[in-house]
């Protein structure tokens, strides 16, 4: 399943925070979204997931516009895991998994033995297996990511949306993090801050800036010295990572460019 | 881990089949909660109608009711008119009553996303309490108002503050959390200054006695002509809710997320709002602002068996049901003279225990 955005516009209290954004996603490709802080990244992916509505564009799904599915119709499509993390509610690992089986369920519909079997099989998927019993507030931080991963697993979706899923993880949870979306060969839409994460993870990035995409395409032709010295304010050589061959950006650290070349 | 083979199969297919006993909290264990406090709540009932200034043994209770309920015409007799008239009519009341604070605690908690929230942080209990409160002071007597009268003009207040409340909440994005919490708490405590003026006004001591029984809470007003209303809004509100009890679990985790389970958390949150709200106004109207119910049984609830509300609404339900006609019994027995009212003994019950809970709760978060 391809995802395609087309001049998207969103916009809080009549300011527009998105203005007309095109990007895509083809069928089992691993997008990534890239940008400074409030460039955008997150509004353009809430509209994805229908958290947002969108003031002018369309978000299409293999042609088919968002808007003539029902809520429940794309969450069966597209399954999202926003930056929130959860609340103090006594749910267990299992019951936060389950509410990925929401959009398949009626009203009074019990948990069946599909439903069970499911929840276990995307807690295997994120190496979580036989964990459900555990309560959800108590797991540490890299463990309540992966039972949320899980829990957009057992929504059987053909899209993943991913905002900043790396977000507070230490280095090896990231790493793990990545290779498991790797692993799935579905169609993703993830936004990163780490730019050698996206370098390394992404078929296809997407630079936003101001609420506009900048740039768009393989990682390698994408991320320039150039690019990150006008979107990002930073000084960067990129070179090849000695290890994967992936592209390695370097910046420097001990100061920004000055204030009016970014 | 036993099932190491089959978890390495299924790393790639989450629909696969693994057959994971331990990751399920599993059902059986809410319906035996469930039939043990049925069992419990009934006993509790039998107990609430023996129990009183007479004494009645339980067996001959018991034969009134089922000769009652078979349509027999009324044995002679006071034991008739205190048994039926009086005490079954009563312990219903409080049995319903403690069922709809739980249900609307619940569902309150999901709504704004905090289990610390309380049904009447909505402001639908003040506008209640002002109409009842109008309604002995500026009206006729109170002893003409005890019955219907009171609790219809309740029912009006608790209407009016519940459109108030609605008004402000969907202003500027829609029902938040936090506009539905600020939208209630500011209207509430508008409504409160006139009641507390209104009781101020109140002509004589038995006024004031009266209006401030009812502020904190009264069974006493149980007849069978009552009884209709909030049977019929419990038994719908349960139902209403339990409908959405996936989705509200959704809700638990944020709006983004129930967004991205295909739930409509606005018209959600809508829905729910205007099942508490009403099932907030009639129990209120027929029973007065019992505290401390809708806020403690969802969290005894929630530490047996969990957040998920396919079980967390029916076991608050019966909690909640129990919980008050066991406080009722307390409160006509405790003391020989008088009555107490319900608010104060699940004031002095529910204040502890929720200190308790918040100390449990600080000390788990440490």
């Amino acid at each position: 399943m391809t995802v395609e955005i087309e001049d998207l516009h969103v916009g809080y209290a009549g300011r527009d925070v998105v203005a007309g954004v095109r990007l895509m996603a083809a069928a089992g490709e691993i997008a990534g979204l890239v940008g400074p802080n409030g460039s955008g990244k997150s509004t353009v992916l809430r509209t994805v997931y229908r958290h947002l509505r969108p003031t002018a564009g369309r978000v299409l799904l293999t042609g088919t516009d968002l808007r003539t599915l029902t809520p429940g119709q794309t969450a069966r499509q597209v399954a999202a895991l926003p930056q929130e993390r959860g609340s103090d509610f006594e749910l267990t690992v299992h019951e936060v998994v389950a509410m990925g089986r929401t959009p398949y369920k009626r009203a009074f519909a019990g948990e069946d033995r599909a439903d069970r079997e499911c929840v276990a099989g995307a807690l295997a998927a994120v190496g979580m297996a036989g964990q459900g019993a555990r309560r959800f507030s108590a797991l540490s931080g890299g463990e309540r990511q992966r039972v949320l991963l899980a829990r957009a697993f057992a929504q059987d979706p053909e899209v993943l949306v991913l905002d900043e899923p790396t977000n507070h993880l230490d280095v090896r949870h990231q790493v793990e993090l990545l290779a498991l979306l790797r692993a799935q060969r579905r169609t993703t839409l993830i936004s990163l801050h780490d730019l050698n994460a996206a370098a390394s993870l992404c078929d296809r990035l997407h630079v936003l800036h101001a609420g506009r995409v900048v740039a768009s395409g393989a990682p390698r032709t994408v991320l320039t010295p150039q690019l990150l010295a006008e979107v990002f304010g930073v000084r960067a050589a990129v070179t090849a990572h000695p290890l994967t061959g992936d592209p390695l950006i370097a910046f420097d650290h001990r100061e920004p460019l000055p204030a009016g070349d970014g | 881990m036993t099932q190491t083979s089959e978890v390495t199969e299924t790393a790639v297919d989450p629909g696969a089949r693994v057959d994971d006993g331990r990751s399920a909290r599993r059902p059986p264990r809410a319906g035996l909660l469930a039939a043990g406090l049925g069992i419990a709540l009934v006993a509790a009932l039998t107990a609430a109608v023996c129990l009183g200034s007479t004494d009645i043994a339980p067996g001959h209770v018991w034969s009134v009711v089922l000769q009652r309920l078979g349509g027999a015409p009324p044995r002679p007799g006071t034991d008739d008119l205190i048994v039926w008239q009086l005490r079954v009519p009563r312990a219903l009341l409080a049995a319903l009553a403690g069922a709809g604070l739980g249900l609307v605690g619940t569902a309150t908690q999901a709504m704004v996303r905090n289990p610390l929230a309380d049904p009447y942080l909505l402001g639908i209990s003040n506008g209640a309490s002002l109409g009842a409160v109008a309604a002995i002071v500026l009206g006729a007597s109170a002893g003409d108002l005890l019955g219907l009268g009171l609790s219809a003009a309740a029912f009006a207040g608790a209407l009016a503050s519940f459109a108030l409340v609605w008004c402000f909440a969907r202003r500027g994005g829609g029902f938040s959390p936090l506009r539905l919490v600020l939208a209630g708490v500011g209207i509430g405590q508008f409504l409160s200054g006139f009641t507390s003026y209104l009781v101020l006004q109140a002509g004589d001591e038995q006024q004031t006695r009266s209006v401030l029984f009812w502020l904190m809470g009264s069974l006493g007003g149980a007849t069978w002509s009552v009884l209709w209303l909030p049977a019929a809004a419990v038994g719908a509100g349960l139902l209403a809710l339990q409908a959405r009890a996936r989705a509200m679990n959704a809700l638990l985790m944020g709006d983004e997320t129930a967004a991205g389970v295909g739930v409509d958390v606005t018209r959600l949150r809508r829905e729910l709002f205007v099942v508490t709200g009403l099932l907030t106004g009639v129990l209120v109207a027929v029973s007065g602002a019992i505290g401390f119910v809708g806020l403690m049984v969802p969290h005894l609830c929630r530490l047996v068996i969990g957040g998920d509300h396919r079980r967390l609404l029916p076991l608050s339900a019966l909690t909640g049901a129990l919980l008050l006609v066991v406080v009722d019994v307390v409160c006509r027995t405790a003391m020989d003279s008088q009555e107490l009212p319900v608010g104060v003994v699940t004031a002095m019950i529910g204040a502890p225990v929720l200190l308790f809970l918040l100390d449990r709760r600080m000390e788990a978060g440490r």
